[in-house]
């Protein structure tokens, strides 16, 4: 792969993420009425999609340009603001979700796609991502772990429907694009 | 360009993007280890000022800190829950006064200021790999891609609809990562015709290959 095309995969990448975050509304339907966006499933797919070096570094850009001033997460928020809010150990740990999603789909390669899929997704994109963010917020607020914990566990239940949604769309590119997913290039 | 900049012009707007980020780090050392709810809450009324200074336009970048309420809501509930009011009030009011300052870097500061201030702390990625000029270039292709994934966007939706699709709009993502693989084959090939991500010129002083 030269570097050019990785280059710029990794640039595109981060902005179906950004495209991601910028629809108006992305409803998945879910039980609690938790607002989900689409941009964690992002992370997941930039896990599965890139492989962990240039996942992480796609989803990395995308916090990087974030930073910078663009009111690229969810709800048009971005700027340096969004890293003295609460949700700031969530976003650090992003490029981390995508990192070892991709380790995960690595590891998993002779397990079906949509079950690889959805357990890197599982374990990349929610359990690492928590593993950061529940600290975050617990270094933010002051509440202690367990509140800080409890308080975030209503977005669970969407976060395993979006490793779910994950696994469908890697499975209908895959069939679009065989070869296309770095973990299945041998399989047709 | 999407960006929160603020186009406008203050007494903050001319002040360095680095001195800024100095200052808003200073800023921050400060105000994190403050524990008295009367401290937080002078400080919470003099960001909320320094917006006020910016005049008209930028007062009004005060409501940003919506989004952040139900956040807070939740954050106040549970310290309320523990019986910690005391504490979460002085929480809940330097997440504000945090956020405040720090958006109010990221709205009188350019992006490519910003980016310009940021080098030094880029210099390193240098040791693996990743050249500046092949950052810019990345900042710069995915800034100028997301509308144009977002348009891709709208028009699977538009077809979608057309077609008599509803609600699941998730079914779309598919064919948007589709189309930005092929769409990131054209963008590749149409660089490496341009003489490749080192030798295209974001600055045309360098003219090694």
């Amino acid at each position: 792969m030269n570097k050019d095309r990785t280059l710029v995969q990794i640039a595109l990448y981060a902005a179906v993420i950004a495209a991601l975050g910028l629809l108006p509304k992305f409803n998945i339907p879910v039980a609690g009425g938790v607002p989900l966006t689409a941009q964690t499933l992002g992370l997941m797919l930039a896990g599965i999609m890139l492989g962990p070096v240039r996942g992480f570094l796609s989803v990395a850009l995308f916090i990087l340009v974030v930073a910078l001033g663009a009111p690229l997460l969810a709800g048009g928020r971005g700027g340096l603001g969004v890293f003295a809010g609460p949700t700031v150990g969530f976003i650090v740990g992003f490029p981390f979700a995508a990192l070892v999603t991709g380790l995960m789909m690595q590891q998993l390669q002779r397990v079906n796609l949509f079950a690889a899929a959805l357990i890197s997704s599982i374990v990349g994109g929610i359990l690492v991502l928590y593993a950061f963010g529940i600290p975050g917020m617990v270094v933010m607020t002051s509440l202690d772990f367990a509140g800080a914990a409890k308080a975030i566990l209503v977005f669970i239940p969407g976060d395993l429907i979006k490793a779910l949604i994950a696994a469908l769309i890697a499975q209908s590119v895959l069939r679009a694009m065989p070869g296309i997913i770095p973990s299945r290039q041998a399989i047709v | 360009m999407i960006s929160l900049y603020l186009a406008h012009s203050s007494w903050l707007h001319r002040l360095p993007a680095g001195f800024k980020l100095c200052l808003l780090a200073a800023a921050s050392m400060i105000i994190l280890p403050v524990t008295q709810l009367e401290w937080m809450v002078v400080f919470t009324l003099a960001a909320a000022l320094l917006y006020v200074t910016l005049g008209n336009r930028g007062w009004q970048n005060l409501e940003m800190v919506r989004p952040l309420l139900p956040f807070l809501a939740v954050i106040m509930l549970f310290h309320l829950w523990a019986g910690s009011f005391y504490e979460g009030g002085v929480s809940v009011l330097r997440l504000v006064t945090m956020f405040l300052l720090a958006n109010l870097v990221t709205l009188t500061t350019r992006m490519s200021d910003m980016m310009e201030a940021l080098q030094p702390v880029f210099r390193p990625l240098q040791w693996i790999g990743i050249s500046p000029r092949a950052l810019a270039l990345a900042v710069a292709l995915m800034v100028r891609f997301a509308p144009v994934l977002v348009l891709v966007m709208n028009s699977l939706d538009e077809a979608w609809r057309a077609r008599g699709g509803r609600k699941k709009k998730w079914r779309l993502i598919a064919p948007l990562i589709i189309q930005a693989i092929r769409l990131s084959d054209h963008v590749a090939e149409a660089l490496t015709a341009r003489g490749g991500s080192s030798g295209i010129s974001v600055r045309p002083i360098e003219t090694r290959r």
